[in-house]
């Protein structure tokens, strides 16, 4: 158990220090940031606001190292957000109650995602192509059910999902971090964390070793169309409304980012769902911190990008191989003295 | 027939019907205002899915160009409205800009091994990202030469015009056939496409190839943001989001092989001339909204990914049999 701990510890050290600092440095521009208030039963400040407001891309973020993990990328997940809310929202104002109209909305999300897994597993297609589909056609589709318009609601239960609180916390805050841990211990708690993984890395080695590759794949993209579900739940809830044109815009790109800041590899294999989620909470700390420090909103792109530079160099494989070349003059000498031992 | 025309057949076949479908329903539709609108209106798309071709024909992506598009605008917009330079001078450092940063990409993903999708992603926000600082308002353009180069146009019978920009894309077409059909760079481009390792055996040139292709898309990106900037006649940070999606969908429309080496120029075009006719029916009909522009072209990209589907199927058995 110690050991596993260790390589948690190793594993998540490079997302919690650069969390870590950018946390410090936003504090700095911006003193109080730390500050928590008890209110009403429910805590406030701006790290519950960073864990408030990044909970659609951490959602999305959970799904997406799955399907990352296998090899694949899931563009559609912001289309799906915005079908989702759509439907929640059509759902509520057509008098479902609130079981009904969740039950509803997350079967649509599930039978996005399934769509996906469909095209990229039984149809061979590539990813990005495959779920390119549903992106250009999914807002379409969003539309089609708000009939162009941002449908509001006033159903107190479905508004308490997005602004609602328990334990003290804010109601997409909890779902996210019950969500991510739930997820977290179903892949690693068995052996479907390991299948994944040799999925991604070699799908035709790893079927001819007796996974059930098709089965898993598709199930990848049925977790993403769930988390995206949920994603748009929450999207269209906090502002008591579904826009089909701005639900979930672009978050695809950001679920994406937060799975590479997190170190998970795109071409597949290794992954942890508990990097993916500081790197979304690094991401939003950015967002968050720039809005607070008083720098122009204008920078956040470009300082997104800087970022996004500085982690590919650091993973690109000609900077690890420069890395293992420099440090293997020290690894040649321990080998040499545990021989002469 | 050589089952590689097959697509671009079908696409070509899928346009006349289509067109043939909307004149049988308004006969108006048959003049040459509505093809001369055609192309003004779809210019700045059909320039920048030009230099989306070449990348999607090397195996790679773009998700910049729309991102460049509005950064060009924006910049000449700031230039001509805070200086003094003529417009003509500003366009040729608005492409020297783009072209060199797309470049810089090609580097990134060529040195640094990097899969295309991640490192264009990061142009996008940093093209973005530079918009903003620039203005997030939007600029009007006001210089006399936009006038004069919105008016030039060149009448077709039947009362249809041709304008620059219009008559710009088609030129830009033309060139991309030339240097994809016969130029070292094009068989180049095709070969990177078939595969990295067969091309650096059959002795291209790998980085200096994915350099250029990228270089090539950042500099038909700018035009487009020329083209779109005399189109609207100001410059705005929000402009043209997600037109690298409307890019990819003509070029995979138009009969391209997403995986790469496979596909021509001129598929494309008729791509984006389906995009621009299920709008210009959707204006006629009047009582359709315009978010059945999206959904059909998602079920167009998805008939054609299945058609593509099939045809490497089929072609794979055949050469199983032979």
């Amino acid at each position: 158990m110690n050991t596993t701990l260790k390589t948690y510890a190793v594993r998540l050290f490079p997302q919690v220090a650069a969390l870590v600092v950018i946390l410090l440095m936003v504090s700095i521009a911006f003193p109080g940031f730390f500050r928590l208030e008890m209110q009403n039963g429910r805590l406030y400040g701006s790290l519950i606001d960073i864990l408030n407001r990044g909970a659609p891309v951490a959602l999305l973020a959970i799904g997406m190292t799955v399907v990352i993990a296998t090899k694949g990328i899931d563009l559609s997940v912001g289309a799906v957000m915005a079908i989702c809310g759509a439907v929640a929202a059509a759902c509520i104002t057509a008098g479902y109650g609130l079981a009904m109209t969740l039950l509803i909305t997350i079967g649509t999300g599930l039978l996005c995602g399934l769509w996906n897994g469909l095209l990229v597993a039984v149809l061979d297609i590539q990813p990005i192509i495959a779920t390119l589909v549903l992106m250009v056609a999914g807002r379409g589709i969003a539309q089609l059910i708000t009939e162009g318009a941002i449908l509001t609601f006033n159903d107190s239960g479905l508004i308490f999902i997005g602004s609602g609180s328990f334990l003290g916390l804010p109601m997409p805050v909890v779902i996210w971090l019950v969500f991510g841990l739930a997820v977290a211990l179903i892949v690693r708690r068995t052996a479907l964390g390991m299948l994944i993984e040799a999925l991604g890395v070699n799908r035709r080695a790893s079927m001819l070793s007796g996974v059930s590759t098709g089965v898993l794949l598709i199930a990848a993209y049925v977790l993403s169309g769930l988390c995206a579900a949920l994603a748009g739940i929450i999207a269209a809830a906090d502002i008591r409304g579904a826009d089909a044109n701005n639900a979930g815009l672009w978050l695809e790109l950001d679920a994406i980012l937060a799975v590479v800041v997190g170190g998970t590899s795109l071409l597949g294999g290794r992954f942890s769902i508990a990097a993916s989620l500081l790197g979304a909470l690094i991401i939003q700390s950015i967002n968050t911190g720039i809005l607070l420090s008083g720098f122009p909103p204008e920078f956040n792109l470009i300082i997104k990008a800087a970022i996004i530079v500085l982690i590919l160099v650091i993973q690109s494989p000609r900077a690890q191989s420069a890395f293992v070349f420099l440090s293997r003059p020290q690894a040649a000498a321990s080998k040499t003295g545990e021989e002469t031992k | 027939m050589n089952p590689r025309y097959l697509p671009l057949t079908a696409t070509i076949a899928i346009f006349l019907i289509a067109y043939a479908v909307c004149i049988a329903q308004y006969p108006n539709m048959l003049s040459t205002r509505v093809i001369g609108n055609l192309l003004t209106d779809n210019a700045f798309l059909g320039i920048a899915a030009v230099g989306m071709t070449f990348v999607i024909l090397s195996g790679g992506i773009d998700l910049s160009i729309g991102a460049v598009i509005a950064f060009t605008g924006v910049l000449l917009a700031v230039l001509l409205q805070s200086t003094a330079i003529h417009p003509l001078a500003a366009f040729v450092l608005a492409l020297a800009v783009t072209t060199a940063f797309g470049a810089l990409m090609g580097a990134i993903i060529h040195h640094l091994e990097m899969p295309p999708f991640i490192v264009t992603l990061a142009g996008m926000f940093l093209a973005r990202g530079m918009a903003f600082v620039l203005s997030i308002d939007s600029i009007p353009i006001k210089h006399p030469f936009y006038a004069t180069l919105k008016s030039v146009y060149y009448k077709l019978p039947g009362g249809g015009r041709i304008t620059l920009i219009g008559g710009l894309m088609l030129l830009v077409f033309a060139a991309g056939i030339l240097i994809a059909h016969r130029t070292r760079f094009g068989a180049n481009i095709y070969a990177l496409g078939g595969g990295t390792a067969t091309a650096r055996l059959m002795g291209v040139p790998i980085g200096r190839t994915t350099v250029m292709i990228y270089a090539l898309s950042g500099f038909l990106a700018g035009l487009s943001g020329i083209v779109f900037s005399l189109y609207t006649s100001a410059g705005y940070s929000l402009a043209t989001v997600g037109v690298e999606l409307d890019a990819i969908a003509a070029v995979v429309i138009g009969g391209t092989l997403l995986t790469g080496g496979s596909g021509f120029v001129a598929g494309t075009l008729v791509g984006i001339l389906i995009q621009g006719l299920i709008q210009t029916y959707i204006t006629f009909d009047g009582s359709l909204s315009s978010w059945w522009t999206k959904i059909l072209i998602g079920l167009l990209l998805f008939a054609f990914i299945l058609l593509q589907k099939g045809l490497i199927l089929a072609t794979d058995r055949r050469r199983r049999h032979a």
